[in-house]
Parts: structure tokens; C-alpha cells; sequence
């Protein structure tokens, strides 16, 4: 279970050269998350991209202190989901709705990793 | 996923906190693939190794992960590291990177896997049979055990494949399944490869038309096992094949199973491989000459001592291999004729994932399509494809 204000991107995120494990910030250039902290945020993107060292970036924000509460993905794949894994981040992908259309910035979110649920309480 | 008891006990936490953070993960996997169940692995081949590819966040993970008292229940593997362990000095590698790759050593040793540091684990003491199930990361090594072997492992990352080191298992999807190791596409050769470069240029020109298909190939004639090393690896590295079927030579196709008809059909010309090499291979020349990846065969070492012995180099000729077969290289004299004449034959590493460009390495002879396709994002640095006998004939001295 994990639960905080949404996040959200358009964009996959690489975890890897993409954002920094120390301060939880996003980091790669170009990004619409840029210079944002995934820190206690529930994290929405539609999937991860890039290395599989992403995975390992993934628990040092864990490590650090900086992780999100949750994330989740349109439809995930194994560096995001080895990454939630061993940092013990609950992660919900495929859901009867999109989450990037449904969520906004903001809005309060709680996620059921168990369960596969994501409930949103709206602003 | 239907889990066992046993394995509802792990996921619990019951086995304590490393194994049940090894189940969750491989749990994790299993839903994305849609695994019904685990299945027991013989053996895990482990990559992410080098302090290079992993960094801090890797090696902190690594150390928690002993810490927490993860330990292999099965045989696993290494792959390379970032550098030869005994010989780093030698070789330039800066004393700060040396200290972050011994403590990822450190933490490996402490969960019990075997310290083979290789990506040809098949040349060492990890040689699997036909059919047995496995969870091997490093792609050059999964589509060996696949293709060439016969046995069944998917393309695992890092983490899951240390996951199934620990708990033993991995979930059933994939190259598992016999129907999932059918072939996709049927490849007619034009004509037949005649030295180790034509095998990597195969290998990548199919990895790069094909993505991650299963291509059953005919017209090969008859390949040693290093040009079906060569082709596995250059084909997994520019595609992301983990098998391949080579009708009349591997396991699977001499079954007579495949017949190739209604398959997607490609023909290969040498036009093909001229191409990939236009595209892959830098003009310039280079004071190195770096082989080994993946890492040298005991033949291979025989038959570059054979070129060098009693010669001088005028470049610098690197070997990388696995401490196996240099052991037994030594005892045949192939090292010692190899380093007289000026070379250096090395192990526990390998050019993609040493630190080429702290070791003043910024370009190098080679006959490893895999090694030219990553070289130059991973270091900045070139490779000029050759041969392999061309590679070490560059590097001779010629005249007195």
C-alpha cells in the first residue's frame, strides 16, 4: 500500500541517467518531469525505458530516503517492476482505466499493489 | 501465479528477508509474463558485475542484499567484472574503481556464488545439458545455452537472475515452453561464412533485420562452436536474439522439428555482411588490439600463441578470457608465448565493461561485433573490425 499526491507524465521515464537517486529529482533533459522530486509521490508514467541499471537507481531512492510511494505504469516492464520489487514499492500496472487520462498532478492517490487497485480522491 | 506452499512460505517472509525480496521479485515477473507457476532452475549465470555498469546504486544494493543474508541455494555464475582482479594495476585502472569492483567481489563471495567471472560459462563449470531449465542473464550466454546447447532459459536482467540464484526457480514463460521456442523466420544462406568476423557480421545483420525473432538457419555448412559463440553473441547484442536454430547443427533443429515452411523467409548475400561491417567498423588505426568478447575459447588462445610465438608485437594485444580456460591455456604454454612476445592475456573482464577511456583506450582492432556495437556508447571508444588472425597479424612487428 502506498499513498501520496499524484505525479504524472506523459513520457516513459529512464531511471538510469534519468533521475537522481540521492535527491529524487528528475534529471534527464528534455523531460516534462524535469527538476521535479519523485519523493512520496505516487509516481504515473506509461512505462520504463532504457537500462536495466534503472532497476538499481529504482532502490536508491529507496536507500535514500527520496523513493515514491507508489508507481504506476499503463503497461510495465521488468525495470521498473525488478526496481519496485526489490525497494518494496508497491507498483499497479494495467488497469481498466488510463491512468494518465484519469489522474491529475495533484490528486490524492492510494494504490493496493496487492490488490491491483488505485483509488483516486480528487482535489 | 499458483505458488507452492513452500513458496508462499518465502513470499511471506518465513525464509527470511533476502529470500522472500528474491520471490517477490521473481513474482513480479512471473505476473508480467504470464507464468503460471515457478519451475526449479539448475543454474544462474549472473550479470551486472562491473562496477562500471552498476555504480553505486548496484553495489549498494549488492552489499544489502548479503547483508540481508542472501545466499545461492543453486550453481551460479558470474560474468565479468571491471577489471582483472589480480592485474588491475597493469592495466591502468584507476585505484578508486578498483576499490568499489573488490567490495562487489566481496559481497558476491558472501552469498556463495561461484567466482567464475565469465561470460562463456559453458567454457568453465558451468555447462548445461540439453532440456535443462535455467535463469542465465548475459545475452551472449543465453543464446549459447539456448541455441547451441539446447537447454531453456529466458533473457534474464541482473537482479532476477541473482533472485533465482537465491530461491532457485524462475517463472514458466517463455523460451520455456516448447511452443515458444519454435522458429519465426526461415534464413537461406547465399553462401557460407568462412571466419569467425563472417559469424559476428551474421550474427548482427540478423539481430538487427530480425529484432528478437528465432531465425532456423540453413545453408551453414558446418560451424565450430565459436562462430555459433560469435553469432549468438553479435545477434543478441544488435537485436536481442536468445535463440537460434541451425538446421543439420544445434540440438533442436538435428530433431528434425522444424522444417521452415510458412515461415517468414530471408536470404543472406555477402552483400549483407559487407554492409553491417561498413556501418560497425571505424577506418582508422588504432595502437590497440582487443579479444575476447565473448571471451576466448581454449582454441582460440592456441591459435593466436601459434601466430605470436617467437614474434614481437607493435601493438597492444589484449586476450580477455575466463580464469578456467587460462589456466589451462597456461599449462599449454599459450599464455606464456602470448605475454613474450608482448601481449597480455587477461581475465575476469572484458572491453565493454572495463573502463576503456580511464585505461587511455580510445579505439582498438577487434573481431567481436558485439564489442564494436558497444564501445562506443559505453566508452567513446572505436573499434576497426578484422579477423581474428587479421587482428593479431596487425599486431605483429613486421621486420626485425
Amino acid at each position: 500500500m502506498g499513498e501520496g499526491e499524484a505525479l504524472v507524465s506523459p513520457e516513459p521515464i529512464s531511471f538510469l541517467g534519468g533521475v537522481d537517486p540521492r535527491t529524487g529529482l528528475v534529471i534527464e533533459r528534455g523531460h516534462p518531469l524535469k527538476g521535479l522530486s519523485v519523493a512520496g509521490k505516487v509516481l504515473i508514467f506509461p512505462r520504463g525505458k532504457g537500462s536495466t541499471v534503472g532497476s538499481y537507481i529504482i532502490y536508491g531512492l529507496k536507500r535514500y530516503g527520496k523513493a515514491p510511494a507508489a508507481m504506476v505504469n499503463v503497461e510495465t516492464e521488468p525495470i521498473i517492476a525488478t526496481g519496485c520489487a526489490l525497494a518494496g514499492i508497491p507498483l499497479v500496472d494495467r488497469l481498466d482505466a488510463d491512468p494518465l487520462e484519469a489522474i491529475k498532478n495533484g490528486d490524492k492517490v492510494r494504490v493496493d499493489g496487492d490488490k491491483g487497485l488505485v483509488e483516486i480522491e480528487s482535489e | 501465479m499458483e505458488l507452492t506452499k513452500e513458496e508462499e512460505r518465502i513470499l511471506a517472509g518465513e525464509e527470511g528477508e533476502a529470500r522472500q525480496q528474491a520471490m517477490r521479485l521473481l513474482v513480479a515477473l512471473g505476473r508480467i509474463f504470464g507464468a503460471k507457476r515457478m519451475i526449479r532452475v539448475r543454474s544462474a549465470q549472473i550479470s551486472g558485475v562491473s562496477y562500471r555498469t552498476i555504480g553505486d546504486a548496484g553495489l549498494e544494493f549488492l552489499e544489502d542484499f548479503a547483508r540481508a543474508g542472501a545466499r545461492a541455494s543453486i550453481r551460479a555464475t558470474l560474468n565479468p567484472c571491471g577489471m582483472d582482479l589480480r592485474r588491475w594495476r597493469r592495466m591502468g585502472v584507476p585505484p578508486e574503481f578498483a576499490e568499489k569492483q573488490l567490495r562487489i567481489a566481496r559481497a558476491f563471495k558472501r552469498m556463495g556464488i561461484e567466482l567464475t567471472w565469465t561470460c562463456t560459462p559453458y567454457y568453465a563449470s558451468n555447462r548445461p545439458r540439453f532440456g535443462q531449465s535455467l535463469a542465465w542473464a548475459e545475452s551472449s550466454a543465453v543464446a549459447f545455452a539456448n541455441s547451441v546447447l539446447g537447454a531453456r532459459t529466458n533473457r534474464e536482467g541482473g537482479p532476477a537472475a541473482l533472485a533465482s540464484a537465491v530461491v532457485g526457480r524462475t517463472p514458466l514463460y517463455g523460451l520455456h515452453l516448447d511452443s515458444e521456442r519454435e522458429p519465426t523466420h526461415s534464413i537461406r544462406m547465399g553462401f557460407k561464412p568462412s571466419n569467425d568476423l563472417e559469424y559476428n557480421l551474421l550474427g548482427y545483420f540478423l539481430g538487427k533485420s530480425l529484432g528478437s525473432a528465432i531465425p532456423l538457419i540453413s545453408g551453414l555448412g558446418r560451424p565450430g562452436l565459436d562462430d555459433l559463440k560469435y553469432l549468438g553473441a553479435s545477434a543478441a547484442a544488435s537485436g536481442g536474439i536468445a535463440l537460434f536454430h541451425v538446421e543439420g547443427v544445434t540440438p533442436e533443429a538435428k530433431r528434425g522439428r522444424f522444417d521452415g515452411r510458412g515461415l517468414e523467409a530471408l536470404g543472406i548475400g555477402k552483400e549483407d555482411l559487407i554492409a553491417v561491417k561498413d556501418a560497425l567498423s571505424s577506418s582508422r588505426d588504432f595502437d590497440w588490439v582487443l579479444l575476447g568478447c565473448p571471451h576466448l575459447s581454449l582454441a582460440e588462445l592456441g591459435a593466436i600463441a601459434g601466430l605470436v610465438r617467437g614474434k614481437r608485437l607493435r601493438k597492444r594485444l589484449i586476450c580477455f578470457t575466463s580464469r578456467a580456460v587460462r589456466a589451462e591455456a597456461s599449462r599449454r604454454g599459450y599464455i606464456r608465448a602470448i605475454e613474450r612476445a608482448g601481449g597480455l592475456v587477461a581475465c575476469d573482464t572484458c572491453m565493454v565493461v572495463s573502463p576503456l577511456e580511464a585505461m587511455g583506450i580510445d579505439g582498438a582492432y577487434t573481431n567481436s561485433c558485439k564489442a564494436a556495437h558497444y564501445m562506443p556508447s559505453l566508452s567513446g571508444a572505436e573499434a576497426a573490425l578484422r579477423s581474428l588472425r587479421d587482428c593479431v597479424h596487425v599486431a605483429i612487428q613486421a621486420g626485425p
